[in-house]
């Protein structure tokens, strides 16, 4: 009997030693892949490399301001048009838990959320490309817009449902209007929340080539005209990336690096937004 | 609001239906297992890319479990607090936050060359890249998702569960092997689900990865450690340039099966958690 | 009768097919503390829900029959008109954790966008909290969040929210279950102060309150009203069997 249990604690600290391992051994590529952006990227990042585009193979220098602003005006279109209508659908959701609408677009939510970003790129170039006659950053807008939906719906409605009742009964027995409760009561309480799924949002679609490749193409020049082509980030480091001048491979990983910058920002900044929301409540 | 979630969704499946019309009228059914894909003879065959799809997810996703359900019962049930299980969530959430065009991009100058060093010593053809190459990427990029579900659902096992069979003596991994298993097994078979659907769609970093070659190999050690191509990294690869109305439409085609494919493993996924959670 | 403020004619409440209030016949007197008491599901909140049109907010929930207030039928009034001439206060105080102390009592204006000069709102805001017995503990962090108080000053704070709209009647739903034992004593002296100026009805499970705060009491058993009297005559001398075996405890 001693014996037999002397083996079966064996038997579970070696199992807890796999499972540490395994667990722990994950932070290796993650380690590895940051160290080596940030080593390859940081020497190219200056000045220089921010407000110039990218020069043709074999010169020197170039930079990404094309890239830059490009990224910077397609997810801003995207916010303006994916925010106000994931959070309405959002409210919708969490207000009518039970109606046949609610069922459907929830399922809408969950589709949508497990559509291959490719596919939302091909659909966007029948809707907007192929009817406007060219690539755009428009189209490529919508793609972003598309994608973010799900991930802002689903944000707004779990805050949402997490508030208490009580609150809203609150505001009711002072003979406030329902939509004015939820303006003035329900979404101010959850703005936190409401928000950390906005930046967590951006911070999926900002390093989206896929959903671009066939609507907003990209742009060696300049460019802020929305109904023409732009480039992007995720789009300038992959043309870089597959061409086969190391001069354009070093542009690449500035990009990446700066890339990669916004999302750990973007990340960190919703970790502080979702822990002062929780704090709060 | 809710109307537009509707409309875009059946808007994306009409889109597609039609689009790919050309290409399922003339083709049929035999384009799924037809094995020649060749633009420029005006022949169709999605076999290729269904196999290549099918490979490169599945040895993602064997690689990927063993790692997501260690994450899972180390964060869920060994430590689920403390600095050292912060790190490690934190970790596993900013693997899911780097953009796939960077494990791209990273996977060609870093991880080709070493899997062409491993592929010299092994005798094989040192390509580099191909769908072994791509499989692993795919496999670090698709930890997160199983591993973040299974450790709230490795949380949720009822404390008497477990308090019960300890009280019977039982030790830490008999615990974990005969309660907290059994008791999570259709959630994190979801979670495995959910990861597949990822893998299954996943566009930029395989596409930098697996080749890209349109022809299926014959010998199978070369349909692993070969080039190949998927549904998703074809579409991205040729869409752009497809000339001719069948063509574009059989690349649509392509993205229809994609689309079905990751839509009905979704469904089948989030509807296993809801059963799952409302127990 | 002139004195009368509210009163219940023939007045059904329904969750769905479940009848939860059934036919109550009651008329309130101005300036009355009355507690309606009995065991828990006997449909008291619910009737308590209906004087200011609440309970038709729970889905599937439905009502018949009239609730008169001075002599109007509230359910031929605008329910949001209802709703801000009857004050309520909740089984747990629930201040919005998004406002000030100071917004929090003025939150039926602030909400309702109704407009009011600076001097108004101060005015109100320390009329409110000084009737609240609240003044004084709060005067000096009026701008802190009313989520930093305590759980007795966070009731008297949404006590204050409802008699800053000035109504002349105020629904408390077990406003002191939440509480210790302490908050509970803070929160019952104020009822006798409140009773000057406006009406209280107070429904509570705690038999004891409502001998300690009321003038009449009303006993709720199975969703009918069957009994409602002076309060002192209820607890020494009650009418009914199912009144006595209630105050007598043999069922809860």
């Amino acid at each position: 009997m001693e014996a037999k249990i002397g083996t079966r604690n064996i038997k579970s600290m070696i199992f807890k030693g796999i499972i540490v391992f395994f667990a722990f051994l994950i932070t290796l590529p993650l380690i590895v892949i940051l160290l080596y952006i940030i080593k390859q990227g940081i020497t190219q990042v200056n000045w220089h490399f921010l407000t110039n585009v990218p020069a043709p193979p074999g010169e020197k220098g170039g930079g990404i301001v094309n890239a830059l602003t490009g990224s910077f005006i397609m997810v801003l279109m995207a916010s303006i048009v994916a925010v106000p209508v994931g959070i309405l659908a959002g409210i919708y959701l969490s207000e009518n838990p039970r109606t046949k609408l609610a069922y459907y677009s929830g399922l809408c939510v969950d589709i949508l959320q497990g559509v291959p970003s490719i596919v939302v790129g091909i659909v966007v170039y029948f809707w907007v490309v192929k009817p406007l006659g060219g690539f755009s950053a428009i189209a490529g807008s919508i793609a972003l817009a598309i994608m973010m939906l799900p991930i802002i719906i689903r944000s707004t409605e779990q805050t949402l449902k997490l508030l208490p009742d009580s609150l809203k009964e609150a505001a009711l027995s002072l003979g406030v209007p329902y939509h004015r409760v939820i303006l003035k009561v329900i979404v101010p309480c959850g703005f936190a929340g409401i928000l950390s799924g906005i930046t967590l949002s951006i911070a999926r679609i900002i390093g989206e080539t896929a959903p671009l490749l066939f609507t907003a193409l990209g742009n060696n020049f300049f460019s802020l005209k929305i109904t023409g082509q732009m480039e992007s980030l995720p789009h300038v480091i992959f043309t870089y990336a597959t061409s086969p001048y190391d001069d354009w491979h070093d542009l690449a990983w500035g990009a990446s690096f700066i890339l990669l910058m916004f999302v750990l920002t973007l990340n960190i900044v919703t970790k502080l937004l979702t822990r002062k929301w929780k704090i709060q409540l | 609001m809710s109307v537009l979630l509707l409309l875009i969704i059946l808007g994306v499946l009409t889109t597609l239906i039609m689009e790919s019309m050309p290409s399922i009228k003339s083709l049929g059914i035999g384009y799924l297992w037809g094995k020649v894909w060749d633009p420029v003879q005006n022949i169709y065959g999605a076999y290729p890319f269904l196999i290549g799809t099918l490979l490169t997810s599945f040895i993602a996703l064997i690689i990927s479990v063993p790692f997501s359900f260690a994450i899972a019962i180390y964060l869920g049930e060994y430590n689920p607090k403390g600095w050292l299980s912060d790190l490690l969530k934190n970790t596993v959430e900013l693997i899911a936050a780097v953009p796939s065009i960077i494990y791209g991009f990273w996977g060609l100058f870093v991880l080709v060359p070493l899997v062409r060093t491993l592929e010299m010593k092994l005798n094989i053809l040192p390509y580099g890249v191909g769908v072994f190459t791509a499989s692993i990427v795919l496999a670090v990029m698709i930890i997160p998702y199983g591993a973040s579900l299974g450790i709230t659902l490795i949380r949720m096992v009822p404390s008497p569960l477990k308090e019960g069979a300890y009280a019977l003596g039982a030790t830490r991994w008999e615990v974990i092997r005969s309660v907290i298993m059994p008791y999570t097994r259709s959630g994190l078979f979801a979670g495995v689900l959910l990861s597949l659907g990822r893998a299954l769609g996943e566009t930029m970093a395989v596409t930098m990865l697996i080749g890209n070659t349109t022809a299926l190999a014959s010998v199978f050690k070369d349909v692993i450690f070969g080039p190949g191509n998927t549904m998703a990294s074809v579409i991205a690869n040729e869409f752009a340039e497809a000339d001719h109305t069948l063509y574009v439409s059989a690349l649509i085609e392509l993205g229809l099966v994609l689309f079905f494919v990751t839509v009905v493993i979704n469904l089948i996924g989030k509807r296993i958690i809801t059963r799952f959670t409302n127990n | 009768m002139e004195n009368t403020i509210v009163k219940a004619e023939n007045y059904n409440s329904y969750f769905g097919d479940n009848h939860v209030v059934k036919d109550v016949n009651i008329s309130i007197n101005k300036n009355e503390v009355i507690a309606v008491m009995g065991p828990s599901g006997c449909g008291k909140t619910t009737f308590l829900r209906g004087i200011n049109r609440m309970h038709e907010l729970i889905p599937g929930a439905t009502s018949k029959g009239k609730i008169l207030l001075d002599g109007e039928n509230v359910y031929d009034m605008n329910a949001i008109y209802v709703r801000a001439k009857i004050g309520m206060v909740f089984q747990r105080p629930n201040p919005f954790p998004n406002l000030s102390i100071y917004e929090n009592v003025i939150a039926g204006y602030l909400l309702n966008g109704i407009k009011v000069s600076k001097a108004d709102k101060d005015v109100i805001v320390e009329r409110s909290l000084t009737s609240a017995a609240l003044w004084k503990e709060v005067k000096d962090s009026l701008h802190k969040k009313g989520t930093f108080l305590s759980g007795g000053q966070q009731q008297r704070l949404c006590i204050a929210r409802a008699i800053a709209m000035q109504p002349e009647l105020i629904l408390f739903d077990e406003p002191t279950s939440a509480l210790d034992p302490i908050s509970t004593s803070s929160v019952e002296a104020l009822f006798h102060e409140l009773k000057a100026n406006y009406t209280l009805i107070i429904v509570t499970h705690n038999m004891q309150q409502a001998a300690r705060v009321s003038d009449r009491t009303a006993f709720f058993y199975m969703g009918e009203l069957v009994e409602f009297d002076d309060t002192k005559q209820m607890f020494t001398n009650p009418a009914d069997q199912r009144t006595q075996n209630y105050i007598t405890g043999r069922f809860s």
